[in-house]
């Protein structure tokens, strides 16, 4: 087969051709992937929820909380077991990590402490700051573990800054965001409780 | 032996990282573990291999002025799909690699074989040549991936191997990637000259 | 997003190519000498910093709008490329002097990732247009930056007794690795 000449309408065909069937087939696969992707998302966050609260068997009327305007929102998603409220997940978010935005899925359970969390993203570093996942988790050690308290039995701060909870060997900045993180989910989680009467309903 | 000979210069002899030096950055980039090396490297080795293929076949409708933003167009479709299918089905995978996975366009390997290979062979060559040196990158980066994991958190594909308490957390930071690859490579040009 | 930290982050903390390991290419293989690489490093920050607007309004205006940013990586190299040889053109006619010095280096920014990683960033990080210029700007100024202090100290490395098995590329990139070590000291600023 001879090689097409570069003449201008040549190019000119080729080209658009080219890009034509390009985005074509792409807007064909991203119409496979679109429910995938979705689904993906979801079942990482349901993965996460189940993660951090006591066992329930349904997730229902989730909301969102604008908490300043402008900013993120925190997700609420309340937990039942048989019709009774058992705890709530709050995905909460600070953007005072060593390398910015870190989010997390946090659980509080019906006394009002936190039952466990799971880190969703974060870009710390690897090896000190991105310790977190598990740091915090550590009932072991119980100085540093935030499972069981809540910011208003427990000072949410380093113990650098006068709190109550061990930061991370090494990672102070890191360790004060996700206290940050923390708190703000336990606010949000107060001004937003839902009052076990009212959760019976139907 | 041909086809043979093409599939396997990828891994040692030209191996696009260690010798042509080139795809650099998700090299360095994303080896903070063996795992991450390794689906970068299937990642692009993807993108290789099928936009290899495609430009092999359209080779002849393509006028030489317009074919490298042709290849481009149909490497990034590639690399879109690529994304795509990542974060529907390994979305863990897809955010750690992160940026990198869209900058597969930019990897100089990919363009660098359409151009240098697939747009003068057969499509049946162009194949295996997009495949060898893309699995040969693969192995490239799992490599580095593998010393840095063990290095630096002491585990490699996340198997723990040694206390956490005794490594050196430089290697998975990003000095360490500098200071491996650039050790690694020492060792390769030994390989290759005895 | 404060604009201080922003450009603080993107120069020291975070710098593209030493941190981020973008346009590694360029900062291997344009690093020989402190003059080249100066060269090198004007030509990306023009670019990037263009790219960075234009892929912005693209996205905004364009891609969102319509559902389409699944289109956003081909779109945006189509973008970055046919801006290259834009500039390429305006460069030749409008200031030869210009484009005598950074004439040869503009072919090789269509690859270099450092413009796309940026110009991507600034989408992923909801920047707004103010602060993805900024942003850009102090990429390109960290870019710049990586590059001629690399560049010098290869200068004074060609000169010295290195071990035998890592002459040229190793000893290199181990430099690279101790000058990412030295970056790393900037990590508590922001």
């Amino acid at each position: 087969m001879a090689k097409l000449e570069s003449t201008f309408k040549n190019m000119v065909v080729v080209l658009f051709l080219v890009t034509l069937i390009a985005g074509g087939s792409l807007g064909y696969v991203n119409d496979l992937t679109k429910d995938a992707i979705e689904a993906a998302k979801l079942e990482a966050k349901m993965k996460a929820i189940k993660k951090v609260l006591p066992e329930y068997d349904e997730i229902k009327g989730e909301f969102k909380v604008a908490t300043t305007p402008g900013d993120d929102s925190l997700e609420f998603y309340p937990a039942y077991k048989n019709g009774n409220l058992v705890g709530m997940a709050i995905k909460t978010y600070t953007k005072k990590g060593f390398s910015g935005y870190i989010s997390v899925m946090a659980g509080i359970d019906a006394e009002g402490n936190f039952s466990g969390y799971e880190v969703l993203e974060h870009a710390e570093t690897p090896g000190l700051g991105s310790k977190m996942g598990i740091w915090f988790n550590n009932q072991e050690k119980p100085k540093q573990c935030v499972i069981g308290k809540n910011p208003g039995n427990t000072k949410f701060q380093v113990s650098k800054d006068g709190g109550e909870i061990d930061a991370i060997t090494a990672s102070t900045i890191s360790s004060r965001a996700f206290l940050d993180a923390m708190v703000r989910a336990y606010e949000g989680y107060k001004e937003n409780k839902i009052e076990p009467a009212t959760a019976q309903v139907n | 032996m041909n086809n043979l000979k093409n599939f396997t210069k990828g891994f040692i002899k030209e191996n696009p990282v260690f010798i042509l030096l080139l795809g650099m950055c998700p090299t360095l980039g994303v080896t903070s573990s063996a795992i991450n090396g390794l689906g970068m490297g299937l990642a692009t080795t993807f993108v290789l291999t099928m936009s290899n293929l495609v430009v092999s076949l359209v080779k002849s409708k393509i006028p030489d002025k317009v074919r490298i933003p042709a290849f481009i167009v149909i490497i990034a479709t590639f690399v879109t799909i690529v994304q795509l299918v990542m974060q529907a089905y390994v979305p863990a995978l897809y955010k750690s690699l992160g940026l990198f996975i869209p900058l597969i366009v930019v990897n100089c390997i990919v363009l660098g074989r359409a151009e240098a290979f697939a747009s003068k062979n057969t499509v049946f060559s162009s194949m295996i040549d997009g495949l060898g040196m893309g699995l040969g990158f693969s192995f490239a980066l799992t490599l580095l991936g593998s010393i840095r994991e063990i290095l630096g958190s002491g585990k490699i594909f996340d198997i723990p191997i040694y206390s956490e308490d005794y490594v050196t957390l430089l290697f998975v930071l990003p000095p360490g990637a500098f200071i491996v690859l650039g050790y690694l490579i020492s060792v390769i040009k030994k390989i290759n000259k005895a | 997003m404060n604009y201080f930290i922003i450009i603080l982050s993107a120069i020291l903390v975070n710098n593209i190519v030493l941190m981020q390991f973008l346009g590694i290419c360029p900062f291997l293989g344009v690093s020989k000498k402190i003059s080249t690489a100066a060269g090198m490093a004007g030509a990306v920050a023009f670019v990037m910093t263009l790219a960075t607007i234009v892929t912005y309004l693209i996205q905004e205006f364009i891609l969102n709008p319509l559902n389409l940013a699944y289109l956003q990586t081909i779109t945006f190299i189509l973008i970055i490329a046919a801006l290259v040889q834009l500039v390429e053109i305006i460069l030749k006619k409008v200031s030869p002097a210009l484009y005598q010095a950074l004439g040869i280096f503009l072919p090789l920014i269509t690859t270099n990732c450092a413009i796309l990683g940026v110009a991507l960033l600034t989408i992923q990080k909801e920047f707004n247009l103010m602060e993805g210029v900024v942003f850009a700007i102090s990429n390109a100024i960290g870019f710049g930056l990586a590059l001629v202090l690399f560049a010098g100290i290869r200068e004074q490395l060609d000169l010295m007794d290195v071990p035998k098995g890592l002459k040229g590329t190793p000893i290199a990139l181990i430099t690279a690795g101790i000058l990412a070590m030295a970056f790393m000291g900037f990590s508590g600023l922001v």
